[in-house]
């Protein structure tokens, strides 16, 4: 009895979520090093699961949770701006290879939006869910919103969205190496442009110069997919 | 690091307006970003206040994923039967975008680079 009015108290407090989703990354940032950085055991893709499991268990709602939570989520915006102090650090790489950033930037947008389609095409998936696949490189409100405008779901894209990010944090650094891509600023603009926030989060892991690009990346690749998708879909008959 | 919070939500605050007064299709922070990046540009350097805020908020950036990557759960049921195929398009399609990108870069810097050392 005394346990269930103090279940009550604490699931009623946003207090509670939050404590447990720093302490369950902390626990799994953990395991991660112990492990000796298996990729598969990536902080945030344990966190995500280890935290679905716990709330599934504990018979409570997403929206119950991220009423603790969302104090986390809001410093995902002065985050955001804060990757233009590493950006501004690498000025002068910058304005060497501009020309090569652009380029990779435009083929990543395309590729990362028409791979999509293809294979879910060739897999017999349906228009809709096709739709809705082609914003999933880009972060999650910019996603949405080209979701719909293109004809998708925007909820199922937000959903490819963050599986993206995971896919690209957990495989991305792996399968650069072995595709011979030594280049730190490559391997940064690959990854933002490929998995956006998450991948940028795992790609500063790896090298401040790739972590600088790969922000880079995932803020253009925005402007440019909200930019190029839409007429570009037109074009080829989809709307 | 008051300095530096204040910088960046004024950023991100100027960002969210611009989005909205003018419609724009991209987040008010990644406005925000580009806002610092400029003033940062005229200013010519950063501060140490700024510099602590914004390496202590990146060291973490991962951790504030977390929240909406939970959000998942929300659209088990949605992605019903097709959650296999959409696990396979979406793994694909992220192998071929990483290692196309990565190589058209890397191929671009490697031409780069040899088109100076011709030069000299």
């Amino acid at each position: 009895m005394v346990f269930d009015s103090f279940w009550v108290y604490l699931a009623a407090s946003p207090l509670w979520w939050l404590t447990l989703t720093i302490l369950v990354y902390l626990a799994a940032q953990k395991l991660f090093l112990k492990s000796g950085s298996i990729a598969l055991l990536n902080p945030v893709a344990v966190s995500i699961v280890a935290l679905i499991v716990l709330l599934e268990l504990s018979r409570t709602s997403y929206d119950a949770y991220f009423a603790g939570a969302q104090f986390l989520h809001f410093l995902l915006g002065p985050a955001t701006v804060a990757l233009a102090v590493p950006l501004f650090r690498q000025m002068a790489r910058l304005r060497a290879i501009w020309f090569p950033v652009t380029v990779s930037l435009a083929v990543g947008v395309l590729v990362g939006a028409f791979s999509a389609v293809a294979i879910g095409y060739a897999l017999g998936l349906d228009r809709e869910t096709l739709i809705s696949l082609a914003p999933k490189s880009v972060t999650t409100p910019v996603a949405m919103g080209i979701s719909e405008v293109l004809g998708g779901i925007p909820a199922m894209t937000a959903a490819f969205v963050v599986f993206t990010g995971i896919t690209g944090a957990v495989i991305g650094l792996r399968i650069l190496k072995a595709a011979g891509v030594t280049d730190e600023s490559a391997v940064g603009i690959a990854m933002g442009v490929t998995a956006h926030g998450v991948g940028t989060a795992r790609a500063f892991e790896a090298h401040p110069v790739s972590g600088a690009f790969a922000g880079l990346a995932m803020a253009l690749a925005a402007f440019l997919t909200a930019l190029l998708l839409p007429p570009v879909f037109e074009w080829m008959g989809w709307l | 690091m008051l300095n530096g919070i204040a910088l960046l939500l004024f950023c991100q605050l100027c960002g969210e307006a611009l989005v909205r007064l003018f419609g724009w299709p991209v987040p008010g922070p990644v406005i925000g970003m580009l806002l610092l990046f400029l003033w940062l540009r005229y200013r010519g350097r950063s501060s140490h206040d700024l510099d602590l805020t914004a390496d202590g908020l990146l060291k973490y950036l991962a951790l504030l994923f977390v929240p909406a990557g939970v959000g998942v759960m929300v659209y088990f049921d949605a992605l019903g039967g097709t959650w296999l195929k959409l696990g396979v398009t979406l793994l694909a399609s992220a192998v071929i975008t990483l290692v196309v990108t990565g190589w058209t870069m890397q191929w671009l810097l490697r031409r780069q680079k040899s088109e100076y050392t011709d030069g000299l």
